[in-house]
């Protein structure tokens, strides 16, 4: 239960922090955080040879408010994300989900640009990306290009991140106005991965849906996004048809079974929550007129 | 890989409990490990090493965190609090034993918040950062605060009335001091 022996880098900068990325290749691995990378390094299901420690990389704990979205650094802990008024503000999203992020003590160590990074199907942030239509800032030798979740999540645990490219920041999108949010996840014991959750955002005009989207947690292999609005767009959030919603989002995710659930109770769970969240996004986007949005 | 052999050791240097320490260790060394083995300061205790159980939790610049999930190395110049730490808070006051306890403390002595004592410390460090964002908890509070740590002999409920205990506690010596906010 003690990491295998490794170099420790403690770049000061992105340049350097790359330029270390490019010189250590397959062998390197970024910490932040280390809340998933440790105990992965921990029980030695991965023994890199090279860590490069970005916790003193200069300007990446930034959090930016701004008129079409919020910028996340690399550094900033969720627990900071999770308490910018500013931020959550902008995007109650965030906040909606980040309270679900495993425990307060790792929220106060763990990023949530790592989290995205580390790609865990089980990530709630993974998940939030996804649903804003967000971007991956990466800083590569080649200079810096920007992903966006459909190209930047591959498969479990794998992204398209060069091994010598590193997440700088992700940016979440401020959502259209007359939006409204809601997050629900189940888990066993509150703070343990999730069995299933549910991200939902949905716009209403004129006290009619014009938009419904979704995203997911622990039953998909990648984060996707299902656009709902073909099933419930046009009516009411009162009439709106929230179970046909639940069996479009039951024939979308694709669960696994495990030790904690059966992948038909984690399939069964999507859709309640689904119907769950979509009617209090609805709900919310009714009563704020989506003021809080823009 | 890294030869066993000719592992680097680096100069760490962190401000435990308001004192500087420093010690020679490889790049590998937890932060849970650091404390214990070349601090020699063994409140903290490591259970699952893998951040689930909570026994091993600090405060890191005032904030608990899971000391098996940091590297001494990061944690360079940064302020811990361990257990051992908590006895010298300003909120801290001399017991029947003649050592001294904070609010955490001396309510979980009070209300029986422990058996074994094995989870104690993290328990200890994480009520007492959460008091400070929240002094007035409710039983439904209480529980969500603890639900990251993991205790395998009281069934939690003494844990529980310990942390509502604290509460007072904290409230009783703040008013004592004039409602002053201890250091």
């Amino acid at each position: 239960m003690k990491p295998a022996p490794f170099v420790h880098h403690a770049p000061r900068s992105v340049e350097e922090a790359v330029s270390v990325l490019e010189q250590v290749g397959h062998d390197g691995k970024v910490l932040a955080g280390g809340q998933s990378l440790i105990p992965i390094l921990n029980m030695r299901l991965a023994s890199p040879g090279h860590l490069v420690d970005i916790n003193r990389v200069a300007a990446l704990d930034q959090v930016e408010v701004r008129d079409a979205d919020v910028r996340v650094g690399a550094l900033v802990r969720h627990a900071e994300l999770e308490h910018h008024e500013g931020a959550c503000a902008a995007l109650p999203l965030l906040r909606q989900a980040l309270v679900n992020v495993a425990h307060p003590a790792i929220r106060n160590r763990g990023t949530t640009v790592g989290s995205i990074a580390h790609a865990d199907a089980a990530g709630e942030m993974p998940a939030i990306l996804a649903l804003t239509e967000g971007v991956v800032e990466a800083a590569g030798p080649q200079g810096s290009r920007e992903i966006s979740p459909a190209d930047f999540f591959l498969g479990p645990l794998e992204t398209s991140l060069a091994e010598d490219e590193l997440a700088v920041a992700v940016r979440f999108p401020r959502f259209a106005p007359g939006t409204a949010t809601a997050f629900a996840e189940s888990a066993r014991r509150h703070g343990d991965y999730a069995m299933a959750g549910v991200a939902a955002a949905v716009t209403v005009r004129d006290g009619v849906i014009t938009a419904a989207r979704t995203s997911f947690v622990s039953v998909t292999d990648v984060p996707s996004v299902l656009d709902l609005t073909d099933v419930v767009g046009g009516s009411e959030p009162a009439g709106a048809d929230w179970a046909a919603a639940a069996e479009a989002v039951r024939s979308h995710v694709e669960p696994e079974a495990d030790i904690h659930a059966t992948a038909d109770y984690r399939r069964m769970l999507a859709g309640e929550l689904a119907r769950r969240v979509l009617r209090q996004a609805a709900e919310n986007a009714v009563t704020t007129k989506g003021s809080s949005d823009r | 890989m890294t030869d066993m052999t000719t592992e680097q050791l680096h100069d760490v240097t962190v401000h435990v409990n308001g004192v500087p320490r420093t010690a020679s260790v490889p790049a590998r060394r937890l932060l849970s490990d650091f404390l214990r083995h070349d601090l020699e300061l063994t409140g903290t205790h490591v259970g699952c090493e893998h951040g689930v159980c909570g026994a091993c939790t600090v405060l890191v610049d005032g904030k608990p965190m899971r000391s098996c999930l940091m590297f001494a190395v990061t944690a360079q110049d940064h302020r811990i609090t361990t257990v051992e730490g908590l006895c010298e808070a300003p909120d801290a006051r001399p017991c029947a034993t003649g050592e001294r306890m904070n609010p955490a403390q001396q309510a979980f002595a009070e209300c029986h918040g422990l058996q074994c004592g094995f989870c104690t410390p993290g328990f200890l460090t994480t009520v007492t950062a959460y008091l400070e964002e929240n002094p007035t908890p409710s039983q439904e509070e209480a529980r969500e605060a603890i639900s990251g740590n993991l205790c395998r002999c009281t069934g939690y409920q003494n844990i529980v009335k310990s942390v509502l205990r604290a509460a007072e506690i904290r409230t009783e010596r703040l008013e004592e001091n004039g409602g002053e906010v201890p250091a």
